[in-house]
């Protein structure tokens, strides 16, 4: 089928201003979209900027907005987002972060968010015997938010990141929080905290849903945030219990 | 220099995936250590392995790593260096204990150990039936391992150069002394002096045009030392999985075959009791992969046109929803994504992909580089993960043991390069080398756009896959040399389009591109020269394995336009080579 491609092309290197370039192709409906990009990339216009790996969805490298919603290039088909003959599919980086080159941006902001929450199994209690026991049921309960890529769709589709808050820590950060917080192996809780009960820690959050809306991986995004705050509330009440409040 | 910049670091390490991050976490405990990745870390290949991490932990039958290490020989075509193979399989029960130590969600037995399954040729007692041996998480054990290590490596405040591109090693007298590489983000090229420089750069299966693997898998760290005039180990085995997707070559984890599915030709029948009656679905790769060939050689695919493009089924639906669900979700996912189907409901369409290099770049047991047959060491030189040979892989791999052979011998060189640079010194480049370099990216960089490097790639992956595959002819693979040997001349006038400096992704691929050719150059010139069929390499013209002639590894020179090939043997002190049947 024909399609047309309208990307937005923006080159740092020699653009004042971003631009939309349209490529006219030919594509069959259960093609990946990135095996077109590429194709454009390759031989039609070798400076068109993009990143990819493993074209399969498992890699997180190649999320960008295609006709208005954050997706991976590699699991989109053509038949997904092009209902008809010559239909036109709109391609842009993702938002919320600066774009490098065309469809590459830089993910510096994305990573410094979410190295700030601590992403990293803390226990230094010595582990008795060979592995820490954990049942089928406490492993379930991290199995979500263990599937993420890091691929920052949530970062750039987040509603109150694009109007409000470029400073708030965004979806994908809050996900790792849980992934460890929810761990019944994890004592890394009141480390991670600082970063999470902040007013651009988890508070900024709106319940917009969009972050799950998105998710490549199916990650009840919205869901675990919620959970996180809760957490954050348990967790304070449990501090005044022990040590009552001063005042 | 203008527009370059030096830096120094005890150790380099090139490559964000399991073995480099390993290596990283260990050596980055006594030195200044530095990982450089051409992409972002977390995007490495580590992440697409599914099934699982074999260790003989014994957690829900009874199991030894000794076991372990007698399979691994065997799958190998006892090419595996076999005391090699027995620090794999005991090790991995410490590295994977230690995986669990430092957060990594395994899946559980009901009394909360590590849960343990089935995969193609890990057996109890020396072969007598399946064992349940590869630990696992979900079906994305490997993302859950890069996960886990990448998590620590923030937690140790590993230094990271993103999306930095090796260009070359420096190598003088039997000793390393840095390496050059391209920043993306700028065009720029950086020097690092350094200690200790580990490769860890992954696969290389882009040289075939069904893959499993990712377009980053491109054989970097293997062609620049091919290059520097460093020998490559048994590169005629590359392994072919044998449940890729049709057409996508995406794969399809033997983990399930592991919980119970079942491939199945046009008329239903269960083909692999005719090939392996005591493993049947759970033998190794490389005799189901061939298994299926015959199958659709001789009219029995699914199209039944005995055509390359035919294909099998892979039948799950026996195996219920929740078991999918909670054994094999990612699969079940990549199926309704791309295949429009559900595996509960209907068999998935599947063919072999080129999935894994057995060979790369020799090493010792401890991750050192070595030089030639005698196995010199190139000092401050290490390799691990698959761009490296042990070779505990022999002449096919067994599922699984990847991930065992990332983390068992990252974190053995790791330790390695620990131990050796305290009293090293930082070494000096080599004269002129760091000029070479940057003469050769200039020279790219102002050439006039001459042939198309995709008609380059297309025609390499299409020769690779047509005559260096599967099955393999002396006369084909003839032809293949010759080919490749032009590809290579026409490549010498491929030039850029794309003339910017930051972030030129139509350089990295053309830089990419030649390391595929250099190193299916490689390939396809050992293939022809290995005259047997063994493990990986099944040839037509010479279908039984030769132990008196070949029981020995390969070593393979790059010359310019030739190949020169030489042998070293392989360590068989444990187990005598015996006929391999399943």
């Amino acid at each position: 089928m024909k399609i047309i491609l309208e990307i937005r092309r923006f080159n740092p290197e020699k653009d004042r201003d971003p631009s939309w370039q349209k490529f006219e192709l030919d594509a069959l409906p259960n093609d990946r979209l990135l095996d077109v990009l590429l194709h454009v990339s390759r031989v039609l216009d070798p400076t068109l900027g993009l990143r990819k790996s493993c074209g399969h969805g498992i890699c997180g490298s190649d999320a960008m907005v295609i006709n208005g919603k954050e997706r991976l290039a590699c699991k989109t088909l053509i038949k997904d987002v092009a209902e008809r003959e010559a239909a036109a599919i709109r391609i842009e980086p993702l938002k919320t972060v600066p774009v490098e080159k065309d469809l590459m941006v830089d993910q510096s902001p994305f990573f410094a968010h979410y190295r700030k929450i601590k992403p990293y199994f803390s226990n230094p209690e010595p582990v008795a015997g060979k592995e820490r026991l954990q049942t089928p049921a406490e492993r379930s309960r991290i199995d979500d938010a263990t599937k993420c890529i890091l691929c920052a769709a949530c970062y750039s589709a987040c509603p109150v990141r694009q109007e409000k808050n470029a400073a708030f820590v965004g979806p994908a950060a809050i996900v790792q929080a849980a992934r460890f917080n929810e761990d019944s192996r994890d004592r890394g809780f009141a480390d991670r905290l600082p970063a999470l009960d902040d007013p651009d820690g988890v508070w900024p959050c709106e319940s917009r849903f969009e972050c799950t809306r998105v998710c490549p991986r199916g990650i009840k995004v919205t869901w675990l945030i919620n959970l996180t705050k809760k957490r954050i509330g348990e967790y304070r009440k449990s501090r005044q219990e022990e040590k009552p409040d001063p005042k | 220099m203008e527009g370059t910049s030096i830096h120094e670091y005890d150790v380099i390490v090139i490559g964000g995936g399991g073995a480099g991050l390993y290596c990283a976490l260990e050596a980055g405990r006594k030195a200044k250590t530095a990982v450089l990745s051409k992409l972002y870390p977390i995007r490495s290949h580590t992440g697409a392995a599914q099934g699982g991490i074999g260790a003989a932990l014994g957690n829900v039958e009874e199991d030894r790593p000794e076991w372990h290490a007698f399979d691994t020989v065997k799958g190998g075509d006892y090419l595996t260096d076999q005391r090699a193979a027995l620090i794999l399989a005991e090790e991995a029960v410490k590295a994977v204990y230690h995986l669990e130590n430092i957060g990594l969600p395994f899946n559980r037995t009901p009394d909360g150990r590590i849960d343990q399954r089935r995969f193609g040729g890990h057996t109890r007692n020396f072969g007598e039936a399946p064992v349940r041996r590869a630990c696992y998480a979900a079906d994305r054990t490997g993302h859950m391992i890069l996960q886990t290590l990448f998590q620590q490596c923030v937690k140790q405040d590993v230094v990271f150069f993103d999306e930095f591109f090796l260009l070359d090693v420096f190598i003088d007298r039997g000793r390393c002394s840095g390496l050059a590489a391209l920043e993306l983000a700028t065009g720029k090229v950086h020097f690092f002096r350094a200690k200790a420089v580990l490769l860890a750069t992954g696969g290389f299966g882009r040289m075939f045009r069904i893959t499993s693997n990712a377009h980053a898998n491109t054989g970097d760290g293997p062609a620049v030392l091919a290059r520097r005039g460093l020998p490559l180990e048994d590169m005629e085995f590359f392994q072919f999985h044998p449940t890729g997707m049709r057409g996508l070559g995406i794969l399809i984890t033997e983990a399930v075959r592991g919980e119970g599915g079942i491939l199945k030709n046009r008329k239903g029948e269960r083909f692999m009791e005719k090939y392996a009656p005591t493993l049947l679905d759970l033998a190794p790769r490389d005799l189901i992969s061939r298994a299926m060939l015959t199958e659709i050689k001789e009219g029995r695919g699914i199209k039944a046109d005995r055509s390359a493009d035919d294909f099998l089924l892979l039948d799950a639906t026996g195996l219920g929803r929740e078991t999918i669900a909670a054994k094999i979700p990612e699969i079940s996912e990549f199926c309704r994504t791309y295949l429009g189907l559900d595996p509960a409901e209907e068999p998935i369409p599947v063919q072999p992909t080129a999935h894994y290099a057995m060979g790369g770049i020799p090493t010792d047991e401890h991750g050192r580089v070595l030089s030639d047959e005698k196995g010199t060491t190139v000092e401050g030189l290490y390799a691990a993960g698959e761009c490296a040979c042990v070779s505990v892989h022999g002449a096919n791999r067994l599922g699984t043991n990847s991930l065992v052979d990332l983390v068992v011998f990252g974190r053995r060189a790791g330790l390695a390069i620990a131990d050796s640079i305290a009293q090293a010194d930082f070494p000096s480049f080599p004269k002129g080398a760091t000029e070479a370099v940057l003469e050769k990216l200039t020279r790219l960089r102002a050439a006039k756009p001459g042939p198309s490097p995709e008609g380059i790639r297309d025609r390499l992956q299409e020769v690779m896959m047509q005559k260096v595959g599967i099955y393999r002819k002396g006369k084909d693979m003839e032809e293949a040399v010759g080919e490749i040997a032009d590809l290579r001349n026409q490549y010498r006038w491929v030039g850029l389009r794309d003339r910017g400096q930051a972030f030129n992704t139509e350089l990295l691929d053309i830089l990419e591109l030649g390391n595929l050719l250099d190193l299916a150059y490689v390939t396809a010139s050992c293939a022809l020269q290995r005259r047997e069929s063994r493990g990986a390499h099944a040839r037509e013209d010479y279908p039984e394995r030769d132990d008196p002639n070949w029981l020995r590894h390969s070593l393979a020179w790059l010359k310019e336009q030739r190949v020169v090939i030489g042998s070293k043997p392989v360590d068989i002190s444990l187990w005598p080579p015996k006929p391999r049947r399943y």
